[in-house]
């Protein structure tokens, strides 16, 4: 870490209280508290957050999109999870 | 004065509508009551597993088993999520689980009926689940944020389990005499107890004054009971099967149906440990948790090797 490579944090936005923190970029900064601030001053310029997270992009362990197959199947295969796939007679379908 | 200000502006905060998150002041009590809410919520869908995962090997045909386990795993994460959102409020998963396995906490007693036929998947899953629904609906509401998503998240996949339970006993009723009689004995056994699911009468209820007022809870027990005696009153005359309520009557004037007094000394014995399977429920959980700790074990020494080849 230099003075011209800080370290990358990402940024997460809640835009409204009751809702959940969304991910909305990423900026350079020293620390947790510089980020926080840098956060506020780039990313709320026009009331989009109420609340900030931000976390050291080091820390966020992703899933590879590449592998989107292995990871997440079998899921496809299982329509009866899902409502929609119960035909109920329209008396009383409104369930 | 510093303790009334912060109790005046989070009274004010709840009045208009805005939603407390984990790192907002709250009051002792507030946290007090949400933990308690909440775990007993997240401890209903744990030992809410071990009734219908009773009947997951003798499932009629495989499609039947893989819809009854794939419920079973809904519930599963669903405690998942409430025990995290408990978490946020600064109590820990072992704290809970020791409080669920020594009875300090509570757990619906709905689970504490045995599931003696087939059929009792079905009634569960129309029944119970669709009471949790009607109280889950209204806990979108709450005034608890991460609660509030939680319950969003929940809702979303609980409808599936409505409508597989309703199918299954529509199958029933439209089948065999002898499927049709138990589908009936199901439903005589579980109807009553979902109605208990909604907890004593709003007079009688303990928690329910501060609850409202914090809007930890939106509508009251009784309001939202009626909601379900009046959604599934036309059900159960879809499946052609007696209504287990015989006082069940239409009250035009209040535009709902009124209907007999639930049974509220079985309630209160259920309740107080003296049900079918209140035991049985509770040391299969001790016992599972207890088998299961070599995983958790092997997990922590995995962890340790990990660290101990990166240093």
């Amino acid at each position: 870490m230099s003075a011209e490579n800080l370290q990358l944090f990402e940024i997460f936005l809640r835009s409204r209280r009751g809702l959940d923190h969304k991910h909305v970029g990423s900026l350079h900064a020293e620390d947790h508290e510089q980020a926080l601030e840098y956060a506020r001053d780039v990313y709320t310029r026009r009331s989009e957050g109420v609340s900030i997270w931000v976390v050291k992009s080091d820390d966020i362990c992703a899933s590879q999109e590449d592998d989107s197959e292995s990871f997440y199947d079998p899921s496809n295969d299982k329509p009866y999870r899902l409502a929609t796939y119960y035909q109920l007679p329209d008396e009383v379908n409104n369930m | 004065m510093v303790e009334i200000d912060q109790q005046q502006k989070f009274q004010n905060k709840i009045d208009a509508e805005i939603k407390i998150e984990p790192k907002d002041w709250m009051p002792e009590a507030y946290r007090k009551n949400l933990i308690r809410q909440i775990s007993q919520h997240a401890h209903s869908e744990v030992i809410g597993m071990q009734p219908e995962g009773n009947w997951i090997t003798r499932a009629p045909s495989l499609r039947r088993k893989a819809i009854l386990l794939a419920k079973v795993q809904d519930e599963g994460g669903h405690g998942l999520y409430l025990y995290s959102t408990a978490e946020t409020l600064g109590i820990t998963r072992e704290e809970m689980i020791n409080a669920l396995q020594d009875g300090s906490a509570r757990y619906a007693s709905i689970f504490n009926y045995p599931t003696q036929t087939w059929a009792d998947v079905g009634a569960i899953g129309w029944l119970v689940d669709g009471a949790a629904i009607v109280n889950q609906i209204s806990l979108q509401r709450t005034s608890y944020g991460p609660y509030s998503r939680s319950m969003v998240r929940i809702c979303k996949e609980e409808s599936f389990h409505q409508r597989q339970g309703y199918e299954l006993m529509l199958t029933l009723s439209r089948g065999s005499e002898a499927q049709k009689a138990m589908a009936q004995d199901s439903l005589n056994r579980f109807y009553w107890p979902s109605l208990m699911m909604f907890g004593p009468h709003d007079t009688e209820s303990a928690h329910s004054a501060s609850s409202m007022k914090w809007k930890v809870k939106r509508e009251t027990n009784d309001d939202l009971r009626q909601k379900f005696i009046d959604q599934t009153a036309p059900q159960i005359e879809f499946l052609g099967l007696q209504h287990p309520d015989k006082d069940l009557k239409w009250n035009d004037e209040k535009g709902q149906f009124d209907s007999g007094e639930i049974n509220w000394d079985e309630f209160w014995r259920v309740i107080n440990g003296d049900g079918h399977c209140n035991r049985q429920r509770v040391q299969h959980h001790i016992n599972a948790h207890k088998e299961g700790a070599w995983v958790r074990e092997a997990m922590a020494s995995y962890q340790q090797k990990k660290k101990s080849k990166a240093a």
